[in-house]
């Protein structure tokens, strides 16, 4: 049986926590090392001597590109010299300190770029105003009489010019401007275009500090685990029989439902652990499995309550009336992320100061869970940022912020790194939701789609760890890319459209998961279309954009892949294609694939992608992006599913939780259409499509329909 | 004591025979640019060196490893000048978070000195290094282009 257990300690409301800090809390600018002693012309923009340009970064870089990114879009209104471009973070107790200039520091939804364009171009601008300004009144002449390019001031009039370096520390004194126009879009010199990354050199030689790598005066090593059966508690453990194991300096419990061991090196505190009697309580969760949760699940198809989402016309009657229907029912399982760099933090704890060292998608998420279990007040924390080893969602959450400081609290003035070993970090996930899909659809005698009942049953995100976004109950995101209009909103016009949803939330704690709900209901609805357009006895391509008319910027995406795929022309001999399209985080995304089969082996010979962000910031990571979310999507397509036995995950490693290698991956042709005048994300639209038009393909192959994944449980091998 | 020739400079290291290598050169030596990420030598993250042939550094002992010649990431470089492979990765913008990109580094360093010129069947078989991110139609390209250079 299932449960719908309490909001766990893990599910701290992020929102509530950092609006609790505003109030009275000073912590004096702590000026970073490459900044330091330089200039700061705002909040955004730092100018050393030597023309070097410090631009702050509030977002946090996991592999995305948000940090180049964002660096174009302010060194473009800046008017700087790129190559001198550098970065630092502010923390977030800087941020808190100067009463949070730098806006939202989480870095998730795909949102690094598309939610702070304007400040953070209006920071650039602002700042070049202000050292121009200060160029002019050295010179005793007008502003208008002066323009930037390149870090350099000029005086039009006699050709006079000076550098940024040199007019900074004037330019700081001067009043911020009231009034800061941005280019029009057409006059953009740097975004839109494919710069290099910054951050690439050291992560090539191994210089790149990640949280792992944190290394401090007299640190110890720490390792933990937690209950395994979510919601379970720590009922005794037996410390004597592995504290004078080599290296065990201590034994500690960490909140409710966790042991951990710290050592004098991280191997000896691995050892320790895994030969520590521990007992657990681990309540009626225990009973709960992968079969009891999809039987739940399933029971939500026939719900008579739901939530719902999107309502056309009468759905009930039109399928009344329908020539004909077809009935499928989906399924898309647990995934965990997997981060390359397994959770880590590092902190030191005094009765005066606590500090934290961690890779984080929310700087001050982080910094919050720190002082919560801290138990200091504000202006004795301090978190910094360090890079991240992967993120997808992951590192959004804070758990493993609040265990470092848990375990430090527990020896003052020593400084501890956690880090979990992958099995924990495998098993104590906050997983890709599990939900199930009943679609039912009507076609009139021409084969026109004409009724769609979309009903989802499982799990909701938001109600585990955003319950104030909940609208009446409802969680609005679980319905990402059917919603009737916003930033996922479907593509198809069907006169009589029923979308809704039977929330059913298991104990397995659920986390948002790079795509997050637009994956599982882009393969739902993109499947079903391909059922349709068959029993329509109508090209899928074709079955699809009959219901575009309303849609340009869905079909526009739709087009261009099948455009680049070739669809007009025959596939090549034992080759077989797929389409999808669907929309997430603002952007228009769209796949199609070139598959053959043989026997089990599924081999994707060709995959053609397309994205229409709006504005493309930089084309050329926009490509590493779509490339790599093949990666992550397929993975998850073949691969990727977390089985729930006794209340616990039952994958521990990347052995019984495969990722797909280079061999495995398809050449992906990424077409970036920039239509202009929106901002859509990057990061994880291309996900969702990578599987549905690899499933379409597969069955166009095969004949058969696979409606649930990873395809490993149908026997099909990704060669 | 276990004597430990890294990167041509020899250490001297006070640990059990049966530590996985890895951690003696993260933790004991503390040289961090070498990466755990699974432990069970599944993921390649680890990858180093040992007398020149790839090998996964969190499945050997630093027993098996004393005596031999081990190169990690920071071994690559030469007074700060790039490798051919590292120039790829540079040239071609290789990383996203990079994390893995020490071993993939390391797997591709090797593969070349096997094979200077591997073919996608070669990479295939050789490259077996897990990257979340994503980042293996790039991998591939600066594999090609380095072998090139």
């Amino acid at each position: 049986m299932n449960h719908m257990p309490k909001l766990s300690r893990r599910t701290f409301v992020v929102g509530t926590a950092t609006a609790g800090l505003s109030l009275g809390f000073n912590v004096p600018f702590l000026t970073s090392t490459s900044a330091q002693g330089a200039p700061e012309i705002n909040a955004w923009v730092v100018i050393k001597p030597d023309d070097t340009v410090v631009i702050r970064i509030a977002r946090s870089e996991m592999g995305q590109g948000t940090l180049t990114g964002l660096a174009q879009m302010v060194a473009e209104e800046l008017e700087c010299d790129w190559s001198k471009v550098t970065t630092e973070y502010p923390t977030p107790g800087q941020s808190v300190a100067r009463k949070n200039p730098w806006g939202d520091f989480g870095t998730g939804g795909s949102r690094g770029i598309r939610t702070s364009h304007d400040y953070v171009r209006k920071g650039g601008a602002a700042a070049r105003m202000m050292l121009v300004g200060a160029a002019a009144a050295e010179w005793k002449v007008p502003v208008s009489e002066c323009s930037a390019a390149n870090s350099v001031i000029t005086h039009k009039p006699s050709g006079r010019t000076t550098t940024y370096g040199k007019v900074a520390a004037a330019a700081a004194q001067i009043e911020a401007p009231a009034d800061v126009p941005l280019k029009d879009p057409k006059d953009w010199k740097l975004i839109g275009k494919s710069v290099k990354r910054l951050d690439t050199v050291d992560k090539t030689t191994g210089k790149m500090m990640y949280g792992i790598d944190v290394k401090l005066p007299g640190m110890l090593h720490a390792t933990i685990k937690a209950c395994p059966v979510f919601g379970g508690k720590v009922k005794s453990f037996d410390a004597a029989k592995v504290e004078k194991m080599k290296g065990v300096k201590k034994v500690v419990q960490v909140g409710s439902n966790a042991v951990a061991v710290v050592a004098d090196s991280w191997w000896h505190a691995k050892t320790a652990l895994d030969a520590l009697p521990i007992v657990w309580d681990t309540g009626e969760n225990a009973k709960v499995t992968s079969a009891s949760i999809s039987k739940w699940l399933k029971e939500g198809f026939d719900a008579e309550q739901a939530f719902v989402s999107n309502k056309v016309g009468d759905v009930k009657a039109g399928l009344a009336s329908a020539a004909k229907t077809v009935v499928a029912e989906y399924a898309y399982p647990y995934q965990n992320h997997a981060c390359m760099e397994p959770l880590n933090a590092t902190a030191v704890y005094t009765a005066d100061k606590c500090e934290v060292w961690a890779g984080t998608q929310h700087g001050q998420a982080a910094f919050a869970a720190a002082l919560e279990a801290s138990g200091l007040p504000a202006s004795k924390v301090e978190f910094y940022k360090v890079m991240l080893g992967g993120g997808f969602g992951r590192r959004g959450r804070t758990d493993y912020v609040t265990q470092a400081v848990l375990i430090a609290k527990q020896m003052p003035g020593t400084p501890i790194k956690l880090l979990w070993s992958r099995e924990e970090d495998m098993g104590q996930g906050t997983y890709h939701p599990v939900t199930e899909c009943r679609l039912t659809g009507g076609l009139d005698d021409k084969g026109n789609l004409t009724s769609l009942h979309v009903r989802l049953s499982g799990q909701s995100i938001l109600t585990a760890l955003r319950p104030e976004a909940l609208v009446n109950g409802m969680d609005p995101a679980t319905f990402a890319g059917l919603a009737p209009t916003g930033e996922a909103a479907i593509g198809y016009g069907v006169p009589n459209l029923l979308v809704d949803h039977s929330m059913r939330n298991p104990h397995v704690p659920p986390g948002f998961w790079r795509g997050v709900n637009v994956n599982q209901n882009a393969i739902y609805l993109e499947s079903f279309m391909d059922e349709l357009a068959k029993t329509a006895g109508v090209d899928p391509l074709e079955f699809r954009r009959r219901l575009m008319a309303k849609y340009p910027k869905h079909l526009g995406v739709l087009n261009a892949v099948a455009n680049g795929i070739g669809w007009d022309k025959p596939a090549p001999a034992g080759v077989f294609r797929g389409i999808a399209q669907h929309m997430g985080y603002g952007s228009y995304v769209a796949a199609a694939a070139e598959v053959s089969v043989d026997g089990n082996k599924v081999k994707i010979h060709r995959i053609v992608a397309a994205t229409d962000p709006g504005y493309a910031v930089n084309p050329g990571q926009i490509e590493r992006q779509i490339s790599g979310s093949f990666v992550y999507g397929l993975s998850a397509l073949f691969n990727g599913e977390c089985t729930v036995k006794d209340g616990a995950i039952e994958q521990t490693n990347f052995d019984s939780y495969d990722s797909i290698r280079i061999s495995q991956m398809p050449k992906v042709e990424c077409i970036v259409m920039p239509s202009g005048g929106f901002w859509g994300g990057v990061g994880e639209p291309t996900i969702c499509v990578a599987p549905p038009a690899v499933l379409n393909a597969i069955t166009a192959a095969t004949g058969k329909r696979y409606r649930s994944i990873p395809l490993k449980n149908h026997g099909l091998t990704l060669v | 004591m276990i004597n430990l020739t890294i990167n041509g400079k020899s250490h001297s290291v006070d640990v059990e025979p049966d530590t996985p290598l890895l951690w003696v050169i993260r933790d004991t030596i503390g040289m961090t640019g070498t990466k755990y990420g699974c432990g069970i030598a599944q993921c390649g993250s680890c990858t180093v060196h040992i007398d020149g042939a790839a090998t996964r550094s969190c499945g050997m002992t630093v027993g098996d490893a004393a005596g031999k010649k081990i190169t990690t990431i920071e071994g690559l470089a030469d007074n700060g000048v790039l490798t051919k492979v590292q120039q790829a990765w540079v040239e071609h913008d290789v990383p996203q978070c990079g994390y893995c990109q020490s071993g993939m580094i390391m797997a591709v360093s090797a593969l070349l000195k096997e094979k200077p010129k591997p073919t996608d069947a070669d990479i295939n078989e050789a490259i077996t290094n897990i990257c979340r991110c994503g980042t293996f139609q790039q991998v591939r390209l600066a594999i090609h282009a380095a072998a090139k250079a």
